[in-house]
């Protein structure tokens, strides 16, 4: 807990896409990704196209391709699947270094790769400028019903309130003679899973009446006093971004 | 640092058939949120948040499914329909996949439609379906609960993995021919392992709640409206 609700993958560092507010952001991306899944596969260059639009937004957030790479490797399983494809797949086979290989197989893996990676690295380069606060803000904007976003907003908070009373809880132990290591700690862990939910329950449930007798109607403050709503000018500024992805779309689909 | 589970990606099924589920999970969705407005008073709201934390902090458990490269992971269908009810329940999961799929590119958002039905509608109503017949049956004890939570993790954990062979039989982006059975096949054997552990911390849990706060369980509350507790009204509850 404590100051600010900054997840492990904002970066705190001003740019003009930091500056956008969080509902035009999210607009964008989701629009973009649509864009993205409904081009056809055969189409390898408006993967290019959308490849330098992501480095484009990436550079103009300040955000490095290491770290946007780094990060994207939470695809991995994903990939693996899309590997196993050109095996697996049925029709017509081609051969490749000794190997046959599935030809409708080799394009599935491709579509899964690409479109997966184009689309991790969208909500990596929205996570990476967007607070989750200002997210839930952004959603709540976007008229998501509002017991969404209320759910939305305690579980970022509680997610703080699990690790914290997590570790109170190991250190509880630990100083009571327990000696986890390596596995052995699951058991340790698992015989308080039930434990470690009741008192952070408990302990969310004073937060949550301490928000009640303070004013809390449900909704984050920043929604209803309107400060840093989106402008005219940001809404046109952020639709660059879908509106040449879907360019290059409508061209591909035309083309193929 | 980073969660390492896994929903469908983009690019897995074709955009029409994820069109088709995204129109269901919102259709769904809206039902849930107008009936779970009803049942979010000062009690449940915070647990919902904390459910949604508890599940959100579970899925980063993550088993790869190594034969077809496929992973799976825990969902929290039933620890969200036995503590919170399934309207809320399903919202719950849902808010989860919704902040995965936007912040921390953990299942595509063009896909969201698609892991909403699987996990959080299929999951969630298998597991509810389940406990409501459970509980009726099974006598009145704390076994008898841990039982009920075990048995509807499991299933709920196969039945949402079945959700993914059937829409991948619809519109999975690469024939796999006579392969889908095998899918079907592992993904039903790797999701039997994963409701086992599944099944497991969902009992514990339940079971801790239920002997220290009984009032806090959605499931003994609604099927035992006489010993209830009169609901507080909602101040801060959603509107």
């Amino acid at each position: 807990m404590g100051a600010g609700h900054a997840h492990v993958l904002y970066r705190d560092t001003p740019s003009p896409v930091h500056r956008l507010a969080p509902e035009v952001k999210i607009t964008a991306m989701v629009l973009f990704t649509i864009a993205v899944v409904a081009t056809p596969r055969e189409a390898f260059w408006a993967f290019g196209g959308y490849a330098v639009l992501v480095a484009v937004v990436a550079a103009l957030a300040r955000v490095g391709p290491r770290w946007l790479l780094l990060r994207a490797t939470i695809e991995v399983p994903f990939v693996l699947f899309a590997v196993a494809l050109p095996f697996l797949g049925a029709g017509a086979r081609t051969e490749f270094v000794g190997l046959s290989l599935s030809v409708d197989g080799l394009h599935g893996a491709w579509n899964i790769v690409a479109k997966g990676t184009l689309g991790v690295l969208a909500s990596l380069l929205l996570a990476a400028t967007t607070t989750t606060r200002d997210l839930i803000v952004g959603l709540d904007r976007l008229r998501c019903p509002q017991i969404i976003t209320q759910i939305a907003t305690f579980m970022l908070r509680y997610l703080d309130v699990l690790v914290g009373e997590a570790r109170r809880m190991r250190v509880a132990r630990i100083s009571r003679g327990d000696d986890p290591r390596f596995l052995w700690q699951l058991r340790g862990f698992a015989a308080g899973v039930g434990a470690l939910f009741l008192r952070a329950f408990e302990r969310g449930e004073r937060v949550y009446l301490a928000m009640l007798s303070r004013g809390y109607t449900g909704r984050m403050p920043a929604v209803w006093q309107g400060s840093g709503a989106a402008t005219a000018g940001q809404w046109v500024a952020a639709a660059t971004v879908p509106l040449v992805a879907v360019t290059i779309a409508a061209t591909a689909v035309v083309l193929t | 640092m980073e969660t390492l589970a896994m929903h469908i990606s983009n690019g897995i099924i074709n955009g029409p058939v994820a069109g088709v589920f995204a129109a269901v999970a919102l259709a769904a969705l809206t039902f849930c949120v107008l009936r779970g407005r009803r049942d979010l008073d000062d009690r449940l709201a915070p647990m919902a948040g904390l459910v949604a934390a508890f599940i959100f902090a579970v899925q980063m458990l993550n088993f790869p499914i190594f034969t077809a490269g496929v992973s799976g992971h825990l969902l929290g269908g039933a620890l969200a329909a036995l503590l919170v009810g399934p309207w809320v329940g399903a919202l719950c999961v849902s808010v989860v996949l919704i902040v995965q799929a936007l912040v921390f590119g953990d299942g595509g958002v063009a896909m969201l439609g698609l892991n909403i039905t699987n996990m959080a509608l299929l999951g969630t109503a298998a597991a509810y379906l389940l406990i409501a017949g459970l509980l009726r049956v099974l006598p009145r004890t704390p076994t008898g609960l841990a039982v009920t939570a075990f048995v509807s993790a499991l299933v709920s954990v196969v039945v949402a993995s079945q959700g993914f062979v059937v829409q991948y039989w619809l519109g999975g982006t690469t024939d796999l021919g006579g392969n889908l059975t095998g899918l079907a096949g592992t993904m039903a054997g790797v999701h039997l392992l994963i409701g086992i552990g599944e099944g497991l911390i969902t009992a514990t849990t339940v079971a801790t709640v239920a002997k220290v706060r009984p009032d806090l369980v959605y499931a003994l509350r609604a099927l035992k409206p006489a010993t209830a507790p009169a609901p507080v009204p909602a101040v801060g509850g959603a509107r």
